[in-house]
């Protein structure tokens, strides 16, 4: 403990460390499960049992869809643009993972005598005695999801096939239209916590009642609209593989499909942490069990209510999509909006 | 609007805590009713095979994958010296067997017929008599 770097003890810098590989690899294996839940969730729901063969119960089939997946060969079409081919399956999955930054996902603890926050961008003020985390939080997760699309767009363009170019058009259009209304769903949280902060804004739910309930209408669209910003089912209009073949993924082979793959899950596990956050009370929950459990627990369940969502609904045509978007969900929001300014206000 | 999409969501729910209907196909084996036709079988009657070589089963085969060589024995009696089904073209309609005036053909519950050579999908005379 002798060292000390900028005034604070190198266990502090250890412990920061500690807390990004933790969430790191929690992350990464929730969505290597998320796939195998998916399985065997829809499985289950169509009266099937869903993989069972590798592992008990195909417990090892994520792992062995891994071990698949990187011995698998690369193509690469000649006439695609090299590097932005590459890169877009990065661009795709590392937004989906440093979202996770700004979300706070237990209190705080304490180690070698310095109180350590659950969440990866804040710090404990000593003088003032609180967390100091990003002010801008929800803005920040808002630009990360918006720097998504680039990857698929990417993808798309590069591939140099029709169908993908369509896939990846079809999924900006998708994305700008439902981000809209995710991001009018939340002003109204905003109004209500009166802070962008990640932080304030599950402190104010444990004190009161949860924004689920004080804003039912913001929750829901949020959610439908997460969903949709994802590219999950019902909306997975981008890879419609009936009429695009497999949108734009449809040159992608092995490990960097896999990441597409990924990012698809790993924003899934990202969204459904915001959603606890702004409205299931974040990390909060009765005291006999640690805020993470509580945590996990409403992301797990959120999760599983995507899955559920996949199973029971069949896929929305393109204009259909649109139409609900433009015209159902985004007049919702304002009004919502409105609303809600004339509770607070009054 | 609401509603059906809640009853689609509780009906996907409650199919979740049914039990399974999937067969674990290599562990559990299905039986396959009576009336299956899987793999043919020539009938066997004082231990040779019932077929007269007629020629009717050939001449009925919509998918032409039946061969039959006529021979004849000691007694000049007629018998399928050879005989012969092409599984890969045999589409498995049963007209043979409804053809057949001796009632020498039948159709097993036998449906696991892969194989990793074209000429193993010929099942010759000694394969096909009944067991």
């Amino acid at each position: 403990m002798g060292y000390e770097i900028l005034g604070l003890p190198m266990a502090y810098y250890i412990a920061m460390v500690l807390k990004v590989l933790v969430v790191f690899v929690f992350v990464l294996l929730t969505v290597a499960y998320a796939t195998y839940a998916e399985r065997k969730i829809i499985g289950h729901m169509q009266v099937r049992l869903g993989p069972m063969r590798t592992g008990w119960h195909g417990l090892l089939q994520p792992i062995a869809d891994g071990v698949k997946l990187f011995f698998k060969e690369e193509i690469i079409p000649s006439k695609a643009d090299k590097f932005a081919f590459l890169i877009a399956p990065l661009i795709a999955l590392v937004p989906a993972f440093i979202g996770f930054a700004v979300i706070p996902f237990g209190e705080t603890i304490e180690v070698g005598g310095y109180k350590i926050p659950l969440q990866i961008a804040a710090y404990y003020d000593t003088a003032s005695g609180q967390v100091v985390d990003l002010n801008v939080g929800v803005l920040y997760i808002l630009a990360l999801a918006s720097i998504g699309v680039y990857g698929i767009v990417l993808a798309g363009w590069s591939s140099n096939s029709k169908y993908s170019l369509l896939g990846g058009l079809r999924s900006s259009a998708q994305m700008i239209s439902y981000e809209l209304a995710a991001g009018l769903a939340i002003i109204s949280v905003f109004m209500l916590s009166e802070s962008l902060s990640l932080q304030k804004i599950v402190a104010d739910q444990a004190n009161g009642a949860w924004y689920a309930f004080k804003q039912p209408l913001a929750f829901i669209l949020f959610f439908i609209c997460s969903i949709a910003e994802i590219n999950r089912t019902p909306f997975d209009l981008p890879e419609a593989e009936t009429e695009l073949v497999s949108g734009f993924c449809t040159e992608y082979s092995s490990m960097k499909y896999a990441m597409f793959f990924m990012a698809e899950y790993a924003n899934m596990v990202t969204v459904c942490a915001v959603t606890t956050t702004l409205f299931l009370g974040g990390w909060h929950g009765p005291s006999f069990l640690p805020g993470w459990f509580w945590f996990i627990a409403k992301v797990y369940f959120l999760i599983f209510t995507c899955m559920w969502i996949r199973a029971t609904y069949p896929r929305y045509r393109y204009d259909q999509l649109m139409r609900l978007g433009w015209k159902v969900f985004l007049p919702l929001t304002l009004i919502n909006i409105v609303v809600t300014g004339i509770i607070v206000s009054l | 609007m609401i509603m059906p999409l809640i009853n689609g969501l509780k009906i996907t729910l409650k199919h979740m805590f049914m039990k399974p209907v999937t067969l674990q196909y290599p562990d559990e084996r299905p039986t396959p009713s009576p009336n299956f036709r899987g793999l043919h079988a020539l009938k066997v009657s004082h231990s040779k095979a019932k077929c007269v070589c007629c020629y009717l089963c050939p001449t009925v085969c919509p998918a032409k994958c039946i061969t039959v060589e006529a021979g004849e024995d000691q007694e000049h009696n007629k018998y399928a010296e050879r005989y012969e089904i092409d599984m890969l073209r045999c589409i498995f309609c049963g007209y043979c067997v409804e053809a057949c005036p001796v009632d020498a053909l039948k159709m097993t519950g036998e449906f696991e017929l892969a194989n990793y050579k074209r000429e193993d999908f010929v099942f010759v005379k000694e394969r096909l008599l009944e067991k």
